[in-house]
């Protein structure tokens, strides 16, 4: 592990802004104050935080309809992306997308995604870009357990493997895709076993150890910018709400759901912290106060931010 | 006669189905004991069990490209997508494939397959999940496209778009699923391209389908109060088209407005527009009128959305305007 402790902090930082935000989505949609669909990422804090720890501003991501967490990680501003789930024209668009649609691709972040799997073909489109213009930028896709079982997924890799793209793809299996526990919708357990497929390595780590995935990510994202070809790695975790906000999650087994409460990936990560003796619980506590001031001051520029005047509707359809 | 929702009576149409013909099954995304997004299917796999009730992966082309090989070799099966904005991803399975094997074969087969389906805005759920797109389908040949806007409605063609013989697109409205209405009990199929007129009046048709005609009875009854009395008349299905019944209503009013949720441009609103044009011209003492939501994707914003939707007041300004 070539971390230090900088970046390890940085990491930690990264993961209860997440969790911060993501918390306080809860809150805000329960009063009804962010309207739509609300996927969140609780638990899942430390995929994203491991995976882009390796990303450059150059590199890409497509993100899915569970994305806060990896805009957040890939550099996203959280007053502007709190301002797009409100709605408001300050928000990354102008109040058009939504939490579904959040995107900025001059962050290199190509867009959450309303359409399960349609991130893994726009990734590799992108590191088409990368390839092409030789620039050493790679591209991760992020998808679920169930958006592997979609055909974009078999495309993309194996369109990507055999013109050896820089590009990542990085399973996130949360065990569910809505009421669908993982052993009901495919007949692996290993989701990195259908790499070999592509004739690509393919690794499977636990994404509740934000240490396991940065190294899986950042040996496939090296992989990648070498010249090497693509490679899937496979997070294992567990979504800890319901699919959607609104959805109690009644199917899930309460011992699993306490089981993975119990791996929750944030004090994992201090205890590191603490034995290496990077941080006192002090620091790590004005880090997560920090963080939640943070997301007051994000809340505060949201609802004071205006909502768009009816003739938005017309703008932006068609490029000049 | 029972109280149901849009939803129960759905879902009534799908049982009592099940209960009669033992080759109707039911797949789609999370339909078994989850009972849909929408919960539009709760109880059918408690009372019809893991061999008629399936959950699919997140696989749209083989949802609908194996329920076309399960119709082809002996089976009625309704399969549903989740929403109507996935349906780009089994495109090739509807209109390549069920819409044409009959006809390729010279007769010698048939499909008969019902896609459910939701459709339409109003959830602050933005440009993927809120699209209605009902002429994507009507342009298929081979293709019958349904939308019901009461529950009664819901209940009889359900029940005759499974016992058709062909793929039938059987479009829900999100809107409409917790309106609550009489529907008949047990067996009741309200036959394919029969219109109905929902409310009767002499100084105006106006042709609105699923939450649009809820919206323009809203509307005609506002109107009435200003001495303007509107017919409203519901296709119930595009595809057959009920054209005499558009025709005679248009003859008696000699007025048309036709009110659609998905947008204006290569809207179904073009297609009953061009069809009285060609066939009741004499009628009309107007020109004919279409209300339909702007050439745009479909914003999240609560305020662009709304301004996207097609309301009852955009209705009545429109109706008014004729006189
Ligand atoms: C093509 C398509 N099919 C279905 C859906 C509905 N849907 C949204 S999220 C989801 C489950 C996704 O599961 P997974 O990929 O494992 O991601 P998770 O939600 O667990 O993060 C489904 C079925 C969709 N949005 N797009």
């Amino acid at each position: 592990m070539d971390l230090n402790k900088e970046q390890l902090l940085d990491m930690y930082k990264k993961m209860v802004t997440i969790r911060a935000f993501e918390s306080k989505a809860v809150e805000l949609f329960a009063a009804g104050q962010i309207p739509g669909f609300v996927h969140l990422y609780l638990g899942e804090e430390a995929i994203a935080t491991g995976v882009c720890a390796s990303l450059e501003k150059k590199d890409y991501i497509a993100s899915t309809h569970r994305g806060h967490g990896h805009l957040i990680a890939k550099g996203g501003d959280i007053k502007i992306m709190m301002a797009e789930l409100f709605g408001r024209t300050t928000g990354y668009c102008k109040g058009k997308g939504g939490s579904m649609h959040i995107a900025d691709v001059d962050l290199g972040i190509l867009g959450a995604n309303g359409i399960v799997g349609a991130g893994m073909p726009l990734a590799t489109g992108a590191a088409f870009t990368c390839k092409y213009k030789g620039n050493g930028a790679v591209a991760v896709a992020f998808f679920g357990d169930g958006a592997s079982d979609r055909a974009t997924f078999h495309e993309s890799l194996n369109l990507a493997s055999t013109w050896k793209l820089p590009i990542v793809f990085l399973c996130e299996n949360n065990g569910w895709a809505i009421s669908n526990s993982q052993e009901n919708h495919q007949n692996v357990t290993d989701i990195s076993d259908r790499a070999s497929g592509y004739g690509i390595p393919g690794v499977s780590v636990d994404g509740n150890d934000v240490i396991a995935v940065y190294e899986a990510a950042a040996a496939a994202i090296d992989r990648a910018r070498k010249g090497d070809g693509p490679t899937l790695v496979e997070c294992k975790s567990w979504r800890w709400r319901g699919h959607f906000e609104g959805d109690p999650g009644a199917y899930k087994d309460p011992k699993d759901q306490e089981e993975w409460l119990a791996k929750d990936p944030i004090p994992r990560l201090e205890k590191n912290l603490l034995k290496l003796k990077y941080a006192t619980q002090a620091e790590l506590d004005d880090i997560k106060a920090a963080a939640d001031a943070e997301l007051e001051a994000a809340i505060k520029f949201a609802e004071s931010s205006p909502v768009p005047d009816p003739s938005e509707l017309f703008t932006d359809v068609y490029a000049d | 006669m029972k109280q149901m929702t849009y939803a129960e009576a759905i879902r009534d149409g799908m049982r009592v189905a099940m209960q009669n013909d033992p080759n109707v099954y039911l797949q789609g995304e999370d339909v078994a004991q989850f009972g849909g997004c929408f919960g539009v299917t709760a109880g059918l796999y408690d009372e019809f069990g893991p061999k008629r009730v399936m959950n699919t992966p997140i696989s749209e082309a083989v949802i609908i490209g194996s329920a076309v090989g399960a119709a082809l070799t002996g089976l009625r099966p309704i399969a549903e997508i989740m929403f109507v904005d996935f349906m780009g991803c089994c495109m090739d399975e509807l209109f390549n494939q069920a819409a044409k094997l009959r006809y390729m074969n010279g007769g010698k087969c048939q499909v008969p397959m019902v896609l459910r389906t939701p459709c339409g805005a109003g959830q602050g759920a933005a440009a993927q999940h809120s699209q209605s797109v009902e002429s994507w389908f009507t342009h298929i040949p081979g293709v019958k496209t349904v939308m019901p806007s009461t529950p009664a409605d819901a209940k009889g063609l359900m029940m005759a778009a499974i016992k058709d013989n062909n793929p039938v697109m059987y479009i829900e409205h999100k809107q409409l699923l917790t309106v609550p209405g009489d529907v008949p009990e047990g067996e009741y199929v309200v036959p394919l391209g029969k219109a109905d007129i929902k409310r009767e009046g002499s100084d105006i048709t106006i042709v609105a389908w699923s939450w649009m005609l809820q919206k323009a009875l809203a509307a005609a009854e506002e109107l009435a109060k200003k001495g303007i009395n509107a017919e409203v008349l519901d296709p119930r299905t595009l595809i057959p088209l009920d054209k005499d019944a558009i025709l005679k209503s248009v003859a008696k009013t000699g007025k048309l407005l036709i009110v659609h949720e998905e947008v204006k441009t290569s809207g179904f609103g073009g297609e009953i527009a061009a069809m009285v044009g060609e066939e009741g011209f004499d009628y009309l003492d107007a020109p004919i009128k279409r209300l339909a939501s702007p050439d745009t994707p479909i914003p999240f914003a609560p305020v662009l959305e709304n301004a996207f939707i097609p309301s009852e007041e955009k209705i009545i300004k429109a109706v008014e305007g004729f006189f």
